[in-house]
């Protein structure tokens, strides 16, 4: 069933594809920051201090979405008894992380203009650093033991508690009362985001997947030469 | 037009620093990264080319090897 994933066959494609994923995501976020910097509209209210959305929101998007994959991964990788799908998380992992910073850094950014603090102890707040933490202790854990069982163990331990945060930092904003504003685009419902707003955002969201895909692929490739280095060693 | 796109009603220094914020943490990120992945590909190299020829066949026997090797000297 996992065949597909067996390193062996996949090296061909993630060795050659990062040059391609480079070049398609320089062409998208040139749209993207065209778009969000010059053509996109200001906001009646948030004057021009609103298009600081255009790199905090698919930031946050991203690095929820990452740090759910590598539970996934991390439990399958587990229950499967597949190392490769702990390589696949591990190399996941770091642009998460990175995500996870920008959405911390451009939302103080952000929150200086409109809420006149760069930083309050509000839920959705505190619930995204919580997930830095998070992040920031799977990564440890990597580096920190030599023993693979014991990492795939660690490793998945703190991904299962880290995931019990992702409802927490979603519906924070409906659960109580914070200084951050509720979801405006809502998949099963009308989006309260305008148009002209919401193409910039796709288009941003879209280049920030590209740039994960990229720093993914360029990471797994690192690892799988780790893992080759070792087989060296051993002949 | 270029006071406009910088000055953005007063709040161009709040905009363009998390632009410039995010746009530096990609650079960083890719570099690390690149960096990262160059060693790697530089040790197996340097592994590969101190093995007896017995044992360098066998390890170019592998698929995954000889990728790696093709990359390398590509890139």
């Amino acid at each position: 069933m996992f065949k597909f994933f067996e390193p062996n066959k996949i090296f061909k494609i993630t060795s050659k594809a990062p040059r391609y994923v480079l070049l398609l995501f320089v062409l998208v976020l040139s749209i993207g920051l065209t778009e969000a910097l010059i053509l996109s509209p200001e906001d009646y209210k948030q004057s021009d201090a609103v298009r600081i959305m255009y790199v905090h929101v698919p930031a946050a998007w991203i690095s929820l979405g990452i740090f759910s994959s590598i539970t996934f991964l991390s439990i399958s990788g587990f229950i499967f008894k597949n190392k490769n799908f702990f390589l696949i998380a591990k190399s996941l992992a770091p642009s998460g992380f990175v995500f996870n910073i920008i959405a911390l850094v451009t939302g103080s950014i952000w929150g200086k203009p409109t809420w006149g603090t760069w930083w309050a102890w509000d839920a959705r707040i505190t619930s995204m650093l919580i997930l830095a933490l998070f992040y920031a202790m799977y990564l440890i854990s990597w580096r920190l033991y030599e023993n693979e069982e014991k990492i795939f163990k660690i490793s998945t331990i703190i991904t299962i508690l880290g995931i019990i945060n992702i409802p927490i930092i979603k519906y924070s904003v409906d659960w109580w009362n914070t200084l951050h504003q509720p979801a405006s685009i809502n998949i099963l419902s009308k989006s309260s985001i305008h148009s002209s707003m919401l193409f910039p955002l796709l288009i941003m969201t879209a280049a920030f997947a590209l740039f994960s895909l990229l720093i993914f692929l360029m990471k797994y490739n690192t690892e799988l030469i780790k893992v080759k280095n070792k087989g060296l060693d051993r002949l | 037009m270029i006071n406009e796109l910088f000055f953005m009603n007063g709040y161009g220094a709040y905009v363009l620093s998390a632009f410039g914020f995010t746009l530096l943490s990609f650079v960083s990120l890719y570099f690390v990264t690149k960096t990262q992945f160059v060693r790697e590909q530089k040790k197996f190299i340097a592994k590969f080319g101190s093995l007896e020829t017995e044992k360098a066949e066998l390890a170019k026997s592998q698929r995954i090897n000889k990728e790696i090797l093709a990359d390398a000297t590509n890139s």
